[in-house]
């Protein structure tokens, strides 16, 4: 046990708040859904490990990594179709301009 | 067997019933086809007719068990209508009468309706009336009317059929009711039928009001209950006080009342006005309805009504004497204004109100066989003079158009039903000239062969012998004019000179015409000698006087007075010398020296004002029209005037302005300021919070997820410290 646990959750939270940060500051969609992609990777990290430090017996935590993946795959895919046909019908894919719901 | 026969009663009035029916909803678009389901049905009628007035004929004992056959109808609180059939000595000589006299008219009809001459030629595809089905639905359902009315045993029926009648009596004047004279004062069809029904509906509302009183005092309507011995006694005893008159007994009111039924459809005087102009509709329509049938339903009506009549008494104030008066007044009354008409119809029309006014006079004086003699005798005739005179009209009609289409087209109105314009016609049109002769002597009463002789001859001599000196010598004079003016209407068309293009060019009418006036002539010759009183020599006991000893009989059954006379030779030698003088003066003034073209009437001359007065009907027309017609005007005027201006519209427009005074002062008080304002400020005060709230809504997700983060940290923050 050379590396302990908090190691990695301070790794997760730094990642967290990178993705986070980055989804909060760009103007362009497609680095945003980048941000989202990090702040996924940083739960992943989180699940396994807490697999392997808590309770190494049941392998929950793998499922649900492997869960998070494909619909983090599938987030993707759709995040970049919505956005390409965003920027079909308003010539823009800058944030601070797509606000319809403006009230 | 003979008894299951009346049995059959019920079915007569059914098949013109089913004809009218099937040609209005099924034929109507193939004329023939219309017109022999017509004459299909009305001759089933026919033989089941003459199978039960034949039956009974034969069995005279019936006249004291008369076939009378009851289902119930109408139920009432404590009673019912019932519905039923009757058969006595009367309905059967009708039958026989009705019958025969509807065939005969049905086929002349089916010959008689061709194209009209007052339509625009260029319609005329087939040479039939356009309206050709509906003529024979008409008088299908007038036959229904005629025949139930005969046979219904009671008086709610009989009134039904009686309404029926006056219903098609109305369309069928107006038949053609497009049509448009020249001078805007001759009456047109369309006019003539409202003038027939209006007039009508005078006494048909009397009578109404007869039946209802009758009604609350007999409790029945049914010929049998009114007619047996307590009701009529009842009748007569009990007394009502009339404002004007004084006390009378229920039987005179009601007898009176139902009288002025009777003088409606009748057309006695005053009511008389409607017959002529109905003259207006198609010939065969005035020889069916205004002359044979629903014209005779009056004295009909008033036949079967006698037990009343006589319970009413004969005293001074008696109804039967005022029926008395009333057909003999009109009798010479009708007969001077036949004198002076010309138009071929219309002297008929004013004989046929003549000759009723004989009947009422015959009853009035209790002479209740010798009315129903000559009621069926002159059925027959009289339908044989109107079909012939459509014949003459038919053939001058043709005559005119042949003429025309030959050069000299003269536009001008010509009427084809002006004697004036006819004459020398016996030779154009033999079998329509002969039997007219022969209708027209049973018309005058000559003697000895013809029928219109026997029963008017038996009126006379009842008048005689009771003492009626007075009805005896009106009716005499009456005669006399009827024989005159008969005869000369027979010499100004049959005789003399054509005096116009048409008559001399008139052709003889078509089989269907000619052949059911030779078969009416038989009967209106024929006819009479089953009536030949006893006691006349020779002939009388020949014959033995059947239709006297049924109608007799029957008489007695009612218990109404009846006597075989005994032969009296003055009022047979009056009876004689009048039709014979009033041919003779006929044959003086118009036969001798026939009347020339353009020539006026010998008897304008003679006559001046006098004739005038005559040929403008006493200017009843113009009287009614000063009184009758101005006060229902006047009085239709008062009333649009107190509807329109003075009272109900006022009353209804103060309350519609109350109303919208109401309605403002809700709108301006309650509804804008209270109801209004609370609406108003609700959507105000959203709008507002609206206004201020929307600024959180930037649309940029960003800002949501900013504000989700500071959320969730201050959530965080809260769960770590407090």
């Amino acid at each position: 046990m050379a590396i302990p646990l908090t190691w990695y959750l301070i790794l997760a939270a730094a990642l967290f708040c990178i993705g986070f940060y980055g989804v909060l500051a760009r103007r362009n969609a497609v680095p945003i859904l980048m941000g989202v992609e990090l702040m996924l990777n940083a739960v992943n990290i989180n699940f396994l490990a807490f697999w392997r430090y808590v309770r190494p017996e049941e392998p929950v935590g793998q499922v649900f990594a492997i869960f998070v993946l494909a619909v983090a795959a599938a987030e993707a895919a759709v995040g970049l179709a919505l956005i390409i046909s965003i920027y079909r019908t308003r010539k823009t894919i800058n944030v601070d301009r797509i606000d319809l719901l403006k009230g | 067997m003979s008894e299951s026969i009346f049995n059959l009663t019920w079915l007569i009035p059914l098949p013109p019933l089913l004809a009218f029916f099937a040609i209005i909803l099924f034929t109507n678009r193939n004329k023939r086809l219309s017109s022999n389901v017509a004459i299909g049905a009305v001759a089933v009628s026919w033989i089941l007719s003459w199978l039960v007035a034949i039956t009974f004929f034969v069995k005279p004992e019936l006249v004291e068990h008369p076939f009378d056959v009851v289902v119930p109808w109408i139920p009432t609180a404590t009673t019912t209508f019932n519905m039923g059939v009757a058969v006595d000595a009367v309905t059967a000589g009708m039958l026989f009468m009705v019958g025969f006299v509807l065939t005969m008219i049905f086929v002349y009809s089916s010959g008689y309706m061709t194209f009209p001459g007052h339509l625009d030629p260029s319609l005329n595809t087939d040479g039939l009336d356009p309206r050709y089905s509906r003529f024979f639905a008409y008088i299908s359902l007038f036959a229904t009317g005629m025949l139930g009315l005969v046979v219904s045993n009671n008086l709610l029926m009989l009134f039904i059929f009686w309404e029926i009648m006056g219903l098609c009596s109305y369309l069928l004047i107006g038949f053609w009711f497009e049509k448009k004279y020249p001078d805007p004062k001759q009456i047109t069809p369309k006019e003539a039928g409202l003038k027939a029904f209006l007039t009508t509906r005078v006494g048909d509302v009397l009578l109404m009001i007869g039946l209802i009183f009758l009604y609350i005092q007999a409790g029945d309507l049914n010929f049998q209950t009114v007619f047996s011995g307590d009701t009529l006694q009842r009748i007569a005893e009990s007394t009502v006080n009339l404002p004007f008159f004084g006390e009378a007994s229920w039987a005179v009111v009601i007898s009176v009342l139902i009288f002025f039924g009777a003088i409606g459809k009748s057309a006695q005087f005053p009511l008389h006005v409607w017959l002529p102009d109905a003259m207006e509709g198609p010939t065969p329509v005035s020889a069916l309805i205004h002359a044979a049938t629903m014209v005779s339903a009056g004295v009909y009506l008033i036949v079967r009504m006698s037990p009343i009549f006589v319970a009413a008494g004969h005293g001074e104030n008696g109804a039967m004497t005022f029926v008395a008066f009333i057909g003999a007044f009109t009798a010479l009354f009708a007969a001077t204004i036949a004198v002076a008409q010309n138009d071929i119809k219309r002297v008929l029309a004013y004989s046929t109100i003549s000759q009723l006014g004989y009947m009422f006079a015959a009853l009035g004086i209790g002479a209740w066989v010798a009315a129903i003699f000559h009621l069926l005798m002159h059925a027959f005739f009289k339908a044989l003079l109107f079909l012939g005179s459509g014949s003459v009209i038919h053939g001058v009609e043709h005559g005119h158009h042949h003429a025309n289409e030959h050069g000299d087209h003269d536009k001008g109105f010509f009427d084809a039903q002006d004697m004036l314009n006819m004459g020398g016609l016996l030779k154009r049109m033999p079998r329509t000239g002969w039997t007219f002769i022969i209708g027209g002597a049973a018309l005058s009463g000559f003697p000895l062969i013809t029928s219109g002789f026997w029963s008017k001859d038996e009126i006379l001599s009842d008048a005689w012998a009771n003492g009626h000196a007075l009805v005896f010598w009106t009716l005499a004079i009456a005669a006399l004019l009827t024989a005159f003016y008969t005869f000369r209407q027979i010499f100004l068309t049959f005789f003399g000179e054509p005096r116009s293009e048409a008559a001399a060019h008139a052709p003889e009418s078509v089989p269907a015409m000619t052949v059911p006036l030779m078969l009416l002539s038989v009967f209106a010759l024929a006819g009479g000698w089953v009536g030949i009183p006893e006691h006349f020599p020779g002939l009388g006991a020949l014959l033995n006087n059947p239709m006297g000893r049924l109608m007799g009989g029957q008489a007695e059954f009612y218990k109404l007075h009846y006597e075989t006379l005994p032969f009296h030779v003055f009022p047979v030698a009056v009876s004689m010398t009048v039709a014979l003088g009033g041919i003779l003066l006929a044959w003086l003034v118009y036969g001798r020296k026939p009347l020339k073209a353009g020539e006026p009437d010998p008897l304008q001359v003679w006559l001046g004002p006098v004739h005038t007065v005559l040929k403008n009907k006493y200017y009843f027309d113009e009287f009614y029209h000063a009184t009758v017609v101005r006060f229902a005007r006047w009085f239709a005027d008062l009333c649009y005037s107190f509807d329109d201006r003075w009272f109900i519209d006022p009353i209804v427009d103060g309350v519609g302005r109350v109303g919208r005074w109401v309605s403002n002062a809700l709108r301006r008080f309650i509804d804008e300021p209270i109801i209004d304002g609370a609406v108003n400020g609700a959507g105000l005060v959203t709008q507002a919070a609206g206004s201020v709230v929307r600024l959180l809504q930037t649309g940029q997700v960003q800002n949501y997820l900013l504000v989700l983060l500071l959320t969730v940290l201050v959530l965080l923050a809260m769960i770590q410290f407090v």
